[in-house]
């Protein structure tokens, strides 16, 4: 029979080499503690892949597809016959926007902006799809928002709790 | 501390979040978080109003002690009010929240659902565009059901921006795909078709996603976008590498948009304008011809963008399955990646080429790639290609390679990855049970699985190869000789004690001359592992020796010792104590007569699809072990639409063709048609249904009721294939040494002889299983005998209760005479009407309000039977019909599909016409 197609991804899963988790974007709904089970079992199956080794794991009906960044880990599951190589560059494509937006990205980017990471992955993928792939449009709508650039004076001024 | 936040940073929260990093143990930072809780609890509940900013701010805190994985059951509200802020940060950290914190509180949803309508309203796109998103990412039903019917409405709107009409693309497949039956198909679809043709690269993409998706359900309602695909896509492939500025990516032009397209196409057969379909192919060679050209860049982006669009290319021209030379180019192609240095492209490659696997144009050029296949599972360090590799060899697998590739499989499986043992156990006696030429090949595959990988042999596995040695009477004396060799080792697998047991059990008496496997060595040897076995082995062992005091009567006082020790009488385990018992009280007072009746061997079991197979499918989802020969099968049985009251001529009977014989086990004899009174037989009757019920109905078949879920047994009917036409020759060897055996089997039917003959007199039971689960009508088997042959041969036949039940056995009596010699054979002519349930499915008439339906049926007349159906929506009745000549027995079944606003009706009485009736008048009321 014909083969069913969801071009989907289902969840992006962000951590670091210590399995820590930065960034978890879920684009199908399930209960908290699932999510938190699902997460705790795929740190552990990445963390434990050796280099070199493909970008491809199978887990569960889904296929997971990741690359490292630095001491950041991105980890996309997709259904099992979407198009893996292109996931891989859907995550390079949003290193690049944050890149772009944060100039040289880095773990603690992300941490500390958090939100942002999560507005720039708003532009750029929808529920699990690909909204647009020019880099021009997805970070523009947060550089907009961005417009009214504060000094480091106005900032310190800010309460601090 | 950042060195400077962008925008309106906030600093507070950064100042937390270094607090956070600076805890020494996780104690500390509870301690902080549960310090930052209360603070932001006081200030929600304060007297003094907070401004915008501090409201995002505790949101954001919230949102990141979320993150962290600990629960917040607060905050909404004012996330919530930060959604109708105009200040646009402040109503994306509301947003933000609102997604991540999805909570279903409908006072909560209503206001939520209100901000967004005031903000798709507001024609400000960033804020429209923000409304979409959450949308988006919540998904639900409430949301579908407040926003479906507005989102289409944005999406072909003349005047919408760009970035709008995106996301209200995505928005609404978002929507689709949760709630399908909330977004109303209309005017829209054909104009969001023509967004194909759209200015704007982005637009194009996200409505080809959008496209995919709707096409998949509704092929008719899209199939202008075939055409309006294939050109785009040809423009896209020949255009020069900067041409789509923005949209090239490392070089490549517009990949997601490619796949994409090559996505949609994948939703339709080939295109059948030529000129439309001539496109296509050069577009797809295009893509080919550039997988050869010197990559542009040496970047990883450049080949994986173009690889990616390479692979849909080839998915494309797998799916269409049209096109011999696009098929062998592609093999060819994936051929090379096999060996590339990069392991993403020889995993892919391997995936890939399974599925070439299975088109017969391209099947033969896979096989060309053993060698390298077998090299990959040998060497490549990583198990997810391991597992690749082991794929496609079982897709590649057919007669001619099949020995070499269990041998390897088997040889993999010695250090196979835990993860992947069992699916190759799965697979490798699938292959053993298909390409078995000699079955005694596939006796050893199996023993040799159970020895290497014993823990990884299900039960399907093991209850398979008895199975399949029960039905071949050729196998059975080899068999029984393997087990009682590999029940030497020291150190067995369990798995191997029950197949031992259940063997020597059956078939020990074919080796009991050779004095190295006398019946007491056979017992010993058993007996030996009976106390390292788990209760349900023991269960079985015990029933294998009373099947020897049947086989053996020279050791009947040793069993008898057996069981009647304390150990077995007195086994706290009340199954076991059970059969001791019981067995014993049985060697005891039973005649040799009796015991030899109760205790004959097993009867061959029905012919069905393997339930390994079954396994597999649904370990691997269905769609992924289809193979050429099962297509194959599907494409003939297809040919065959229909079979009227079936009429079987014995003179013609069949055994189901070769190339049918999937994995069905081919004709085997019948020893004895009844089920076994012994429990022995009950450990196997489970095989073939899907659940691993652990109580199991003695006769296979036997519960299917009315509630069962293949209650539409009559479309089995219309199914079967009618091309049973076969050399009744082999019906004569077939008895020519035996006189007991099944005669004719299909579908529908099964039919046993037994027979016994005195000097000129015999009498001969012919049995008719009804293997449907419907009552068959007019049931008239007739024995004829020709002209020529009257003189010779005497036939009396009782007659048959014309009607059979479905599962059930009649058995019809010939009482024959021999008068003098003759040469040709009687004909048994059979026919019968199969059909007596009435199906109809209809459009609902009424709203599908449950409770109204249960009230008309009740009316009707008929009792609802609650939590008789697996299925908790479906309705089913019962009742009676009083005519003062005759009672009328009626069920029904009601299925409602609320999606597809149809119904199902099922009736099923004692009598035809009754049942047309009912159900004519039945459709009309729901």
């Amino acid at each position: 029979g014909r083969r069913f197609l969801i071009s989907e991804i289902h969840f992006i899963l962000l951590f670091s080499r210590q399995g820590k988790l930065r960034l978890q974007k879920w684009y199908t709904t399930l209960p908290d503690k699932e999510k938190k089970k699902i997460v705790r079992e795929i740190v552990q199956i990445i963390l434990a892949r050796h280099q070199k080794t493909s970008s491809f794991v199978d887990w569960k009906d889904l296929k997971l597809v990741y690359k490292r960044y630095a001491s950041l880990y991105f980890c996309c599951a997709i259904e099992d016959q979407d198009n893996e190589l292109l996931t891989l560059e859907v995550v390079h494509r949003y290193v690049e926007l944050l890149d772009r937006y944060f100039g040289n990205v880095c773990e603690l980017d992300i941490i500390f902006n958090f939100e942002k990471a999560y507005f720039i992955l708003d532009e750029f993928i929808i529920g699990g799809e690909v909204q647009d792939t020019s880099k021009r449009s997805a970070v523009k709508a947060i550089e907009d928002s961005d417009m009214l650039q504060e000094t480091v004076e106005e900032y310190m001024n800010k309460p601090a709790f | 501390m950042p060195a400077v936040s962008k925008g309106d940073g906030m600093r507070g929260l950064a100042v937390f979040i270094s607090d956070i990093r600076n805890c020494k143990s996780k104690e500390a930072e509870i301690k902080r978080i549960n310090k930052e809780l209360a603070n932001i609890r006081s200030k929600f509940k304060g007297d003094k109003a907070l401004d915008g900013y501090s409201k995002k701010k505790y949101v954001c805190k919230l949102l990141f002690i979320f993150l962290l994985g600990h629960d917040i059951d607060f905050g909404h509200m004012e996330a919530v009010n930060l959604l109708s802020s105009n200040r646009y940060t402040e109503k994306q950290i509301g947003y933000l929240f609102i997604s991540v914190l999805v909570n279903s509180n409908s006072e909560l949803i209503r206001l939520i659902n209100n901000a967004i309508k005031n903000d798709l309203a507001s024609r400000n796109p960033t804020f429209m565009g923000l409304a979409l998103h959450c949308i988006a990412n919540v998904g639900s039903r409430e949301m579908a059901e407040a926003f479906a019917g507005e989102i289409p409405k944005i999406l072909v709107a003349g005047d919408t921006m760009d970035s709008v009409k995106q996301s209200a693309a995505l928005c609404l497949l978002r929507l689709y795909r949760t709630s399908p039956d909330l977004v109303p198909m209309g005017d829209w679809t054909s104009r969001v078709v023509h967004l194909l043709n759209d200015q704007h690269l982005g637009v194009v993409t996200a409505a080809t996603s959008l496209i995919t998706t709707l096409a998949q359900k509704n092929p008719e309602e899209f199939k202008t976008s075939v055409s309006l695909a294939v050109s785009r896509l040809s423009r896209i492939v020949t255009s020069a590498s900067t041409d789509l500025q923005d949209y090239t990516y490392y070089f490549v032009p517009a990949p997601w948009l490619s796949v994409k397209l090559l996505r949609l196409l994948q939703c339709y057969p080939p295109p059948e304008d030529p000129a439309v379909r001539g496109r296509l192919t050069e577009c797809l060679e295009t893509i080919l011809n550039k997988a050869q050209e010197p990559p542009k860049s040496k970047k990883v982006q450049h080949s994986n963008a173009k690889n990616a669009v390479l692979f849909e290319a080839i998915s494309l021209i797998i799916h269409h399955d049209s096109e011999p030379n696009l098929l062998v180019r592609a093999c060819n192609q994936l051929g090379q990646f096999l060996q590339h240095r990069e392991t993403n492209l020889r995993y892919l490659a391997l995936e890939s080429m399974c599925t070439l696997a299975s088109s017969e144009f391209s099947h033969e050029a896979v096989k060309t790639h053993i060698e390298t296949v077998i090299n990959a599972l040998k060497t490549e360090r990583d198990v997810s290609v391991r597992q690749r590799a082991v794929d496609l060899l079982y897709a590649m697998c057919d007669r001619s390679n099949a020995q070499q590739i269990v041998a390897e499989m088997l040889n993999y499986l010695e250090t196979a990855d835990y993860s992947i043992r069992e699916e190759i156990v799965l697979k490798v006696a699938i292959l053993a049970e298909k390409y078995a030429v000699d079955y005694t090949w596939y006796v050893d595959t199996i023993l040799n699985l159970i020895r290497i990988a014993g823990d990884y042999v299900s039960e399907e596995v093991w209850y398979r190869v008895i199975q399949i040695v029960i039905n071949r009477d050729d196998v059975q004396g080899y068999a029984a000789k393997t087990v009682f060799e590999a029940l030497q080792a020291p150190a067995c697998h369990e798995n191997l004690v029950k197949v031992g047991g259940y063997i020597l059990g059956e078939f020990g008496n074919l080796i009991a001359g050779d004095p190295r496997s006398s019946p007491l060595i056979q017992f010993n040897l058993l007996h030996s592992k009976f106390h390292l076995c788990s209760v349900p082995t023991r269960a079985l062992l015990l029933s294998t020796y009373i099947k020897f005091v049947n086989l053996f009567p020279e050791i009947k006082t040793t069993i008898q010792d057996v069981l009647r020790s304390d150990s077995q009488l007195k086994n706290a385990d009340v199954e076991l104590q059970q059969r001791a018992v019981e067995y014993l009280r049985l060697s005891t007072i039973a005649s040799t007569d009796i015991l030899a009746t109760v205790l004959e061997e097993m009867p061959p079991f029905p012919e069905r699809e393997s339930s390994i197979l079954a396994k597999l499918k649904k370990k691997k989802g269905p769609g992924t072990v289809t193979d050429l020969e099962e297509i194959k099968k599907e494409r003939s049985s297809d040919m065959n639409g229909s079979a009227e009251p079936a009429s079987v001529n014995a003179s013609a009977v069949s055994t189901p063709s070769p190339s049918a014989d999937l994995l069905g086990l081919g004709a085997a004899p019948l020893t004895n048609s009844a089920p076994p009174p012994s429990s022995s037989g009950s450990l196997l009757v489970d095989v073939f249904s899907d659940s691993a019920s652990a109580v199991a109905p003695l006769a296979p078949g036997s519960d299917d009721n009315f509630a069962s879920p293949d209650l539409a047994s009559s479309e089995v009917v219309s199914e079967e294939p009618a091309d049973t036409v076969h050399d009744a020759d082999e019906l004569f060897h077939k008895f020519v040494c035996k006189n007991n055996g099944v005669l004719f089997e299909n579908q529908l039917l099964q039919i046993g002889l037994k027979s016994e003959f005195r000097q000129n007199l015999g009498r001969m039971f012919i049995f008719y299983g009804n293997k449907t689960s419907t009552q068959f009508l007019n049931f008239t088997p007739t024995v004829i005998c020709s002209d020529d042959l009257q003189p010779s041969l005497n036939l009396q036949t009782k007659p048959v209760d014309p009607t059979v039940d479905g599962g059930a056995q009649v058995q019809q009596v010939v009482n024959i005479e021999c008068v003098s010699d003759f040469m040709e054979a009687p004909i048994l002519n059979i026919q019968f009407s199969p059909k007596q349930e009435v199906q109809n499915i209809f459009k609902a008439k009424h709203p599908m309000d449950a409770e109204i339906t249960k009230a008309k049926i009740i009316g009707f007349g008929s009792a609802l039977l609650e939590e008789v159906d697996p299925n908790p929506a479906n309705f089913v009745g019962a009742g009676i019909i009083h005519t003062k000549t005759t009672q009328i027995g009626c069920l029904l079944r009601l299925e409602p599909n609320l999606q597809a606003q149809m119904y199902r009706l099922t009736l099923r009485t004692s009598k035809e016409a009754v049942s047309q009736r009912l159900c004519e008048l039945l459709s009309e009321q729901f």
